[in-house]
């Protein structure tokens, strides 16, 4: 243990840190000694307010291992939506179920490979919120109820987080949470979302791309002192006991050397940053993108199954009309053996293989079909990009 | 073995590192030094509050310990649990008693070990309750009203986890109520969490059946289960109890030595496409339709309690016992209805005996921690137990312990003596008044023969005969047959009724339109006697009114519905004998049969007939 290297492993770096140690102390002893019947005073009422603004996610998934539920928060009163990035979402019926037991059908506005963080939009005004450009919980709710009218249009109760304001400078340590969230499923219709409460231990960069933990994100986050990331946390909010959001609950991450599991949230400041990107519809940053997104068999025109397995086969699930892929040929359920010069035998494997392929080269495969060796080339990809695919729904397939 | 281990290489490291010349030692020493300083500098700046409420968290927490106990389960295991009155009565859990078989030791704070005996098992439910002996009187915790509690309220678990109380000091872990009615699918038919509630207070194995309690050190549940899926079996924050109200809805019939059942309504709902909850299924032979239930109604609210999901009606069902009467509020085109319905068991007698002694597992318990399925099959010789509690326990199909069910009809029996007191009750009785529309009424009961007056006509029943013959008056279901029972009773005692057993708790009120949370329970007798089944309420309010009869249900037949009568009382001394009744009301399937106001009620000084039957000729058929 003593010889990894603190720099990329947070969890080791947190526990040689004595005067972090001593700085925990500090701010928890007297705050454990203040707090009363509640743990701070008018901690319900946050508690409420906090809760509003959480949606239960449910959508693709189900198998073990593998939960079709999330989380999410209202990030603006016209139903915008901060979640995970994950498997949860790749359906066509990406549902949301409100504080009030409301249910709305999710549209996917984009996703954030690098934070693995989507954005997602419902059909709805008026609703209460967290801010995140350093606003309270007190103030999205104002915002909500009131913001709209004021300004004449919905332009005015919209949250960009381009500002830095409170909610965006990294939380101190010691500082007592809540951590609101869909664990484990068992809020179910318009039951209330579970609450957690803890401590921020410390801030630190989650150097996990090379290191343990397996997560394409490498900026800031809270790590907490109480267990967090459950089954359906993600997407999750953070809130201080005063009321201000301090950031999203992230994916569940064990590291694959110890065995331990993280328990950490995302700042907010990345969560804004994160929203103004998939709002304005701007590509994701590009630095870290190209060895993390796995290649988009979209953009050769075709689909292939959900890959939900160590090794999933590489079933072609759909082929897109008039692209590449259509013309050379390819068919559903054609299950591709090689790429290039390489057997593949996994969905993984042909991402990888078509990463390394340069753009403008014709692409050869070879897929099994009807128990025979078919090859097929597929033409140099197009300039533009082609229009999307509807996302395959595994619920067609249980 | 695993954890031995683990122990034996930790625990140098820990000594190391807590060590004065340890890192650990030396940062503690930085921070205590630090930490005087400040304290000594402001000390007088204290805010009184903080003081007071530092002082209260060492009350609350040393209060609690001493209500929880460790239960040790002999090579099976063991739990934890929490003592609830002064005599030794402590809640558990099913899985924790299960492998622990019908006797087992009990550990307290305060460094004693007593041996326990079962009382009453509740499998559906997971709870146990157990009776501590060897002691006059055992520290106990108060239940609080779980209804009460509210997410973000902290919360104390205290128990036994992995066994660690080896010096029998409990382990307290402080957090916050993360929700409330919470529903937790059970394994198979038993282990149903419903309208639990969830904490991040840590629940770890061995904390079963041990206490939730509330800031102020009052009892609002008992562990017994967590989520953990894929971290192995130790708390991650999500943590189940078993509620209060639950607890406090089945105490009477699990002090009673019962193998209780839970309810079911007999019909099935599920979510319309509006999102509210409507009839999918109903059971032509269930109560709730022969009060009118039909398929396609939506379900409004169920014993007060409002009903917008499918789980909020499973929750509402699991915390009440099989046999309770509740108001349930049903909308069909527009226009709501209130109906009572009697809850049906959820499993057949034999089915819930089979379940509780192991020998049929009802799959296995999937979330609960403690100690997985039983491994073997419960031998229940009484001559293995200790000596120290084998005079406690005698078995009998349908019970866990039949030795407490006998205890409990005794004391309401000898409550019931007592409030009838002197007076000679064994003469003829006569009633008269007046019903509802001013017109007259007149009733005379005795030994011989049972009349009843009405406008409508006279009906006349011989109580020496079988009650279940056609039952009179016309319409009433056996309301004379119910007053017959109603005279044996006060006159010659609940043993005299053919077999008598105690049944546990349950509402009173027959009226609909109340809610069940918070209503006082009376305590339950079922009687069957001479062909027909009664069950009787009697008060357990207080000391002036304990072995009042509030009411009996009387089924002339197992298939009809039963005539309900409900005893009224005048407030004070106004009404003389405190067991004469001012008024009485009588329903029917649903509906109101009439409502007598008692103006004169009078028992006759008994004559020496020589057939009345004595107490111990009738008594004769009893434990058959």
């Amino acid at each position: 243990m003593s010889e990894m290297r603190p720099q990329t492993i947070p969890v080791q770096r947190v526990a040689v840190t004595r005067s972090w140690l001593a700085c925990l102390l500090a701010f928890v002893v007297p705050g454990l000694l203040t707090a009363d019947s509640r743990w701070a005073c008018g901690s319900d009422v946050v508690i409420e307010q906090a809760a509003r603004t959480v949606v239960k996610i449910y959508g693709a998934g189900g198998f073990r291992g593998l939960e079709a539920y999330q989380t999410g928060f209202l990030v603006s009163s016209e139903g915008h939506v901060m979640t995970a990035m994950s498997t949860v979402l790749d359906s066509e019926e990406i549902d949301c179920v409100l504080d009030d037991g409301r249910r709305f059908a999710a549209s996917l506005v984009g996703i954030d490979p690098r934070r693995e963080m989507a954005l997602l939009k419902l059909e709805a005004e008026g609703l209460p919120f967290a801010p995140l450009d350093g606003g309270s919980l007190e103030e999205g709710l104002a915002r909500a109820e009131g913001g709209e009218a004021a300004d004449g249009g919905p332009e005015g109760s919209r949250t960009v987080g381009a500002s830095t304001g409170r909610g965006q400078r990294p939380a101190a340590p010691g500082t007592r949470v809540y951590a609101l969230s869909n664990l484990f499923g068992v809020a179910v219709g318009d039951e209330r979302v579970s609450v957690q409460q803890g401590v921020i231990a410390a801030t630190v960069p989650l150097a996990a791309r090379r290191g343990a933990y397996e997560a394409p994100y490498d900026g800031d986050v809270y790590l907490l002192d109480f267990t967090v990331n459950n089954p359906g946390s993600a997407g999750g909010l953070l809130v201080d006991v005063q009321g201000q959001p301090m950031g999203m609950l992230g994916k569940e991450l064990r590291s694959t050397t110890a065995g331990i599991w993280l328990n950490y949230a995302v700042p907010l400041a990345e969560v804004a940053a994160s929203f103004d990107m998939l709002l304005s519809g701007r590509p994701a940053e590009t630095d870290a993108m190209a060895d993390v997104l796995p290649f988009d068999t979209r953009r050769l025109g075709f689909l292939l199954v959900p890959d939900i397995l160590e090794k999933t086969p590489p079933f072609v699930e759909a082929v897109l009309e008039a692209s590449p892929a259509a013309a050379a040929g390819l068919r559903e359920d054609d299950l591709l053996v090689a790429v290039g010069s390489q057997s593949v035998t996994s969905c993984a494997a042909v991402a990888e293989e078509l990463a390394r392929i340069d753009e403008g080269e014709p692409v050869r495969v070879s897929v099994i079909r009807d128990g025979r060796i078919v090859d097929a080339v597929l033409g140099p990809r197009p300039a533009v990009d082609l229009p999307a695919l509807p996302e395959p729904s595994l619920g067609e397939t249980l | 073995m695993r954890t031995g281990r683990v122990c034996s290489s930790a625990l140098p490291v820990l000594r190391w590192w807590g060590h004065p010349r340890g890192p650990l030692g030396l940062v503690w020493a930085g921070v205590l030094l630090v930490a005087c300083t400040v304290v000594a500098a402001r000390a007088a700046e204290v805010d009184p509050g903080v003081l007071a409420a530092e002082q209260q968290r060492i009350e609350v927490v040393s209060r609690i310990s001493a209500a929880t106990i460790a239960i040790f389960a002999g090579d099976q295991g063991g739990g934890s649990g929490v003592i609830v009155t002064p005599d030794g009565y402590a809640f558990t859990n099913f899985h924790v008693v299960q492998p622990a078989g019908l006797a087992m030791r009990c550990g307290l704070a305060d460094g004693d070990v007593v041996d326990a005996i079962l009382v009453g098992l509740d499998p559906t439910g997971d709870v146990a309750v157990v009776k501590l002996v060897g002691r006059e009187t055992f520290p106990y915790a108060r239940l609080a009203d779980s209804d009460q509690v509210r997410v973000g309220d902290a919360c104390y678990t205290v128990g036994n986890p992995f066994l660690l109380a080896s010096n029998l000091q409990p382990s307290v872990s402080l957090g916050i109520v993360s929700g409330t009615h919470r529903y937790q699918f059970p394994a198979g038919t038993i282990l149903e969490y419903t309208d639990c509630l969830q904490v991040d207070a840590a629940i770890n194995p061995g904390n079963s059946g041990g206490p939730l309690f509330d800031a102020a050190g009052d009892l609002i549940g008992v562990n017994g289960r967590a989520s953990f899926e894929k971290r192995g079996r130790v708390n991650v924050g999500v943590g189940y109890a078993i509620s209060s109200n639950q607890l406090r809805n089945f105490m009477g019939s699990l002090r009673g030595g019962m193998l209780v059942d839970h309810a079911t309504l007999g019909a099935t709902v599920a979510t319309g496409a509006d999102g509210k909850v409507y009839v999918s299924d109903i059971l032509e032979s269930s109560d709730a339709y022969r009060r009118g239930l039909r398929y396609d109604d939506e379900i409004v609210s169920l014993a007060g309690r409002p009903v917008r999901t499918v789980n909020a009606l499973k929750n509402v069902l699991g915390i009440l016992p099989a046999g309770w009467r509740v108001p349930l509020v049903f909308r069909r085109e527009g226009r709501a209805e209130e109906i009572m319905v009697r809850l049906a068991a959820v499993h057949a007698a034999a089915e819930l005996a089979e379940i509780a002694s192991g020998r049929r597992s009802s799959g296995p318990p999937p979330g609960p921690p403690g100690e997985g399925p039983p491994e073997e099959e419960q031998a229940g010789p009484v001559a293995k137990l200790p000596e120290s509690v084998r005079d406690l326990y005698e078995p009998k199909i349908g019970y866990s312990n039949y030795h407490f069910s006998r205890l409990e009809r005794d004391r309401v029996a000898t409550a019931m003596e007592r409030l009838v007191g002197d007076d000679d009750l064994a003469g003829v009785w006569e009633l008269s008044g007046t019903l509802a529309d001013g017109r007259p009424f007149r009733i005379e009961l005795s030994d011989a023969l049972a009349t009843i007056d009405l406008p409508t006509g006279t009906s006349r029943l011989d109580p020496q005969a079988a009650l279940d013959q056609s039952p009179v008056p016309p319409g009433s279901g056996g309301l004379l047959a119910a007053l017959v029972v109603w005279r044996q009773l006060l006159s010659q005692g609940p043993q005299s009724l053919g077999r008598t057993d105690y049944a546990g708790t349950a509402p009173a009120a027959a009226d609909a339109g109340s809610s069940i949370t918070g209503m006082p329970l009376a305590d339950l007798l079922r009687s069957d006697v001479a062909g027909v089944t009664a069950e009787i309420f009697v008060s357990k309010a207080d000391e002036a009114t304990a072995g009042r009869l509030l009411g009996i249900d009387l089924w002339a037949s197992p298939q009809a519905d039963p005539c309900e009568v409900r005893f009224q009382y005048a407030e004070g001394d106004a009404q003389g004998a405190a067991w004469v009744p001012a008024a009485m009301e009588v329903h029917v399937g649903g509906a109101l049969f009439g409502r007598f106001m008692i103006e004169r009620c009078v028992a006759a000084v008994a004559d020496s007939d020589p057939d009345k039957p004595s107490a111990s000729d009738v008594d004769a058929g009893e434990g058959a």
